[in-house]
């Protein structure tokens, strides 16, 4: 099949980007998204131009770096996918496809579609985490976890960071990435402990890196590769209020 | 020669590394902060290592070539990791982990260091599941376990299918724990270039800025390599496409010598090659094998869909060839099996280079949502890639590079010939011989990272409290900056016809053929030809365009793929040298009559160590002898 493809270019975080139109022929359906972008640059460079600057590693749906926002979605249309498992099946011959980096005021653009995402590693780092020294841990079946609630933690865990919720929504909220992990250790016997000061760190990073509020659309949980559920925000708002009004009760 | 001191502690085994950790030297909490580590890699071994150094109270200084460091590539492995806790009372200890993993790497493996892998593995599961890695429990709450390949027991901790992720994802909160307390400075988007030696001992590394492209000079007391394997040098590989073999090699350029570097593990369950653009090869856990079956057609060249092969025109081929262990049997083992088949003209798939790995049987006992809840996002990514439902039909599998045992020679103390460079997981050769048992990396990973590393590298520390921070501004770092730019002005200069991708394609394919899962010495020597006319044309026709002071991810590659030739290069020699089968190392030259590996213990029960010896020498082999006590050495057999 032959392709048209719209993508941002641009050079460095201070340059001001653009739109470039190029085409692509012989592109196999069987070919995933990235694969296909390879191929452009194999012919960008052969022709002495610049490829197109992309992050990607895994390419397995794992590692989080792919984001890239296809035709207006995070990771392009399909239903709990990751750019690098998007394959050329999923579009039509002759069809015109619109590549952008990840729009949010909290991950500008370093070059054509990287973004710094460097705000996630910060909202971790103010709480991120059940504080326990190597060393300090006791036998793992000393601490019992309820299944049920062992299967929803990982659920949440499940998180890959790639950020496509930010970019889904159209306050530009990391409110899905916070919860997630938040409810993983809220729903942990051994990570109840700090769960009150957790939620209240974790927040006010996220506030202060200008990610904007949760207004309820959803988009992001419809974009999560990895199905993350808005359920989670809901658990978070309730232990911020609790750990706000003092009260030790949690969920 | 040299001779080669692994630093093993007296002693009897099993009270080795009690032992160290009573005598060993110790640093005060208030001498700590004075002390500076560089820690380049941020992966299992990388992550719980920097947490627990930061804990500790050193400076330590992280590096990685990724944005963050929750996306190295541990977050990939599938499966689980094994610890010997004997929960599942089915006889599991500590002796027992260690025994299957000297007999699973095939006697190629140090005794001291695979016990004490095996000992700390208890302590790593309990500080993970504090950490909050949410593995997945029993209804009584407490944790269950999963069978790998090679043993007998179950003894395998998992997330679902995404045990690395998880596993990972512990050790980075505790490393973003310290950040936040400011024992842990975090560099990342930085590639390591080369290793800055003062008065011989490791004191900093050059890395490259790889969003402006500046190159950056750093100083500690002590360095650590958690950089991985070298995988990716076969191009197509279950490994993420970034990863590379550069700082260990740059290290080995400065003197570390490297240890079995042709042991490198084919895993046998990968998603085959489907075409000729294919950019990655996904791995289908191991996990698979405790309810998928693996069959090809008794008929040659039948190409009826899985499903109308009717059972008794069916070859279980590893059921028939190893009862014992059947489906489970360890890797090389499965991975040869699979390629014996295919190559006698079994295979299925359109190119004949796959087998089936069915889950009828498992699903008509255990039920649809039983196999679901065990493997759902395995079998959800397999049909994203190949658009084929497994819950109807028979996977196919087929073996791809996938792990590498050797890597750089460390003593009991994880050093390296080099003073104070130190090699943690995968970068380093110690604990799994000639073959890797299924989830025993993210155990040894972690051990190294957390219980391991911090102890030794005080020990080493000790004496150097006085010695003052070091300058960068010297002589040595000075020369190691320059020679690194003059290599990447080079690299841009050469301004050929041809891409660094599709090099590094070729040269993948050649090591595929000639020193892959099955060697031989005419077609060692012939890779080897070919690897030197191939890397000629790379520095006479490669395009690498854009310029040194800029994001520039194919000047990245070209540098990762200058390194590979030379890897390539020496890993044909080691497996030249080492003229014996053993694990995944396959010499057609050694095997028995039913084609199973052949190893020759009077000749090459050793450890082979190479010094680099300049760009047109060949490299100097050492040998650590390897002296079996406390098990005995047979011929491995899972019939």
């Amino acid at each position: 099949m032959n392709i048209k493809l719209k993508i941002w270019r641009q050079e460095n975080p201070k340059a001001k980007g653009k739109f470039m139109d190029y085409s692509l022929e012989d592109v196999s359906p069987e070919m995933s998204f990235l694969e296909m972008l390879d191929a452009l640059n194999t012919k960008l460079i052969i022709n002495g131009d610049n490829p197109v600057a992309y992050e990607h590693d895994c390419r397995e749906g794992i590692c989080g770096c792919c984001s890239l926002y296809i035709n207006g979605h995070p990771h392009g249309k399909g239903e709990r996918t990751t750019t690098c498992e998007l394959h050329m099946r999923s579009f039509t011959d002759g069809e015109t496809i619109v590549v952008e980096p990840w729009r949010a005021k909290a991950f500008p653009v370093i070059k054509d579609l990287i973004v710094d995402r460097n705000a996630f590693d910060k909202i971790m780092a103010a709480g991120g985490f059940i504080s326990v020294n190597t060393g300090s841990a006791q036998d793992s079946n000393a601490i019992l976890v309820n299944k049920e609630h062992a299967d929803e933690a990982f659920d949440s865990a499940s998180c890959i960071g790639c950020g496509a919720c930010v970019a889904a929504c159209k306050n530009a909220s990391a409110m899905l990435f916070v919860s997630a992990k938040i409810s993983q250790f809220a729903l942990l016997e051994q990570g109840k402990i700090e769960g009150m000061q957790r939620v209240q760190k974790m927040v006010s990073k996220m506030d202060e890196l200008g990610f904007g509020n949760c207004t309820n659309t959803y988009a992001c949980e419809a974009e999560c590769p990895k199905g993350i559920k808005v359920t989670n925000i809901a658990r978070m708002n309730r232990q911020f209020i609790a750990a706000k009004v003092g009260s030790q009760k949690q969920d | 020669m040299t001779k080669l001191d692994a630093k093993i502690p007296e002693g009897p085994l099993a009270e080795k590394w009690s032992k160290y950790k009573a005598s060993m030297n110790l640093v005060n909490p208030a001498n700590k902060k004075k002390l500076d580590i560089i820690l380049v890699g941020t992966g299992l071994a990388g992550s719980a290592a920097a947490a627990s150094l930061g804990e500790l109270g050193y400076n330590v200084k992280v590096f990685c070539f990724q944005d963050t460091p929750r996306r190295a590539h541990s977050v990939a492995a599938q499966g689980g990791i094994n610890a010997a806790k004997n929960y599942k009372n089915d006889g599991d200890s500590t002796y027992r982990l260690f025994y299957d993993m000297i007999k699973g790497g095939d006697y190629r493996a140090r005794e001291a260091n695979v016990y004490r892998a095996a000992e700390v593995s208890n302590e790593t599961i309990d500080q993970l599941t504090a950490q909050g890695v949410p593995f997945a429990r029993d209804y009584g709450g407490t944790l269950d376990n999963r069978s790998f390949g090679g043993v007998q027991v179950s003894r395998t901790f998992y997330a679902k299918g995404q045990t690395g992720q998880q596993c990972l994802l512990g050790a980075y909160s505790g490393l973003c724990r310290q950040i936040n307390k400011g024992t842990v400075k975090m560099y990342s988007r930085r590639e390591m270039l080369d290793l800055v030696l003062v008065d011989g001992k490791a004191r900093g590394i050059i890395a490259r800025n790889l969003v402006t492209g500046e190159i950056e000079r750093h100083s500690a007391h002590a360095v650590i390599l958690a950089t991985g394997g070298y995988g990716t040098v076969y191009y197509l590989s279950t490994l993420a496409v970034n990863s590379n073999g550069s700082a260990a090699w740059a290290a080995y350029k400065k003197g570390a010598f490297w240890g079995n570097p042709s042991f490198i593990q084919i895993h046998p369950s990968s998603v085959p090659v489907l075409n000729d653009y294919q950019s990655k090869l996904t791995l289908m856990s191991e996990s698979l094998r405790n309810d998928g079956r693996v069959w090809v057609p008794k008929k040659k060249g039948d190409k009826r869909p899985a499903n109308d092969i009717p059972e008794e025109e069916r070859d279980y081929y590893l059921e028939r060839r190893y009862p014992a262990y059947g489906n489970l049997v360890p890797r090389d083992v499965g991975s040869r099996a699979a390629k014996e088949r295919c190559d006698a003209g079994y295979g299925v798939g359109d190119t004949g280079l796959s087998v089936n790995l069915d889950f009828k049987d498992a699903i008509a006992k255990q039920g649809e949502k039983a196999i679901e809840n065990k493997y759902g996002n395995l079998f959800e990514m397999y049909e994203k890639i190949t658009g084929i439902n497994p819950y109807k039909e028979p996977m196919r599998i087929y073996p791809a590079g996938h792990y590498t045992m050797g890597g750089l020679w460390v003593d009991y103390n994880l050093m390296t010939t080099i003073p104070g460079l130190f090699a943690i997981g995968e970068a380093n050769f110690s604990d799994h011989g000639a073959n890797r048992l299924g989830a025993s990396s993210l155990m040894q990973c972690s051990g190294d990272g957390y219980f391991i590393i911090p102890n030794t590298i005080t020990n080493y520390l000790a004496d150097q409290i006085r010695i003052p921070r070091f300058d960068t501004n010297t002589e040595d770092f000075e020369k190691a900056e320059k020679a690194a730019k003059e290599r990447i002005d080079k690299l841009l200069s050469v301004n050929g016809k041809q891409t660094v991708k599709s090099f590094h394609k070729r040269l993948g394919l050649i090591l595929w053929d000639y020193c892959g899962m099955a060697r031989n010495e005419e077609g060692l020597k012939k890779g080897m030809k070919l690897i030197d006319e191939l890397e000629k044309e790379f520095w006479n026709d490669v395009k690498v365009p854009g310029i040194a002071d800029e994001l520039n991810q194919e000047l990245e590659k070209a540098v990762r793929v200058a390194d590979f030739f030379e890897i390539g290069k020496l890993m044909i020699i080691d497996a030249l040298n080492r003229n014996e089968s053993c694990g995944a190392h396959f010499r057609e030259e050694s095997q028995t009559e039913g084609g199973e590996a052949k190893r020759n213990d009077e000749k090459y029960s050793y450890v082979a160590a190479w010094e680099y010896k300049g760009s047109d020498q060949k490299p100097e082999l050492h040998k650590e002898d390897l002296k079996y006590k406390y098990v005995e050495v047979k011929v491995r057999d899972y019939k």
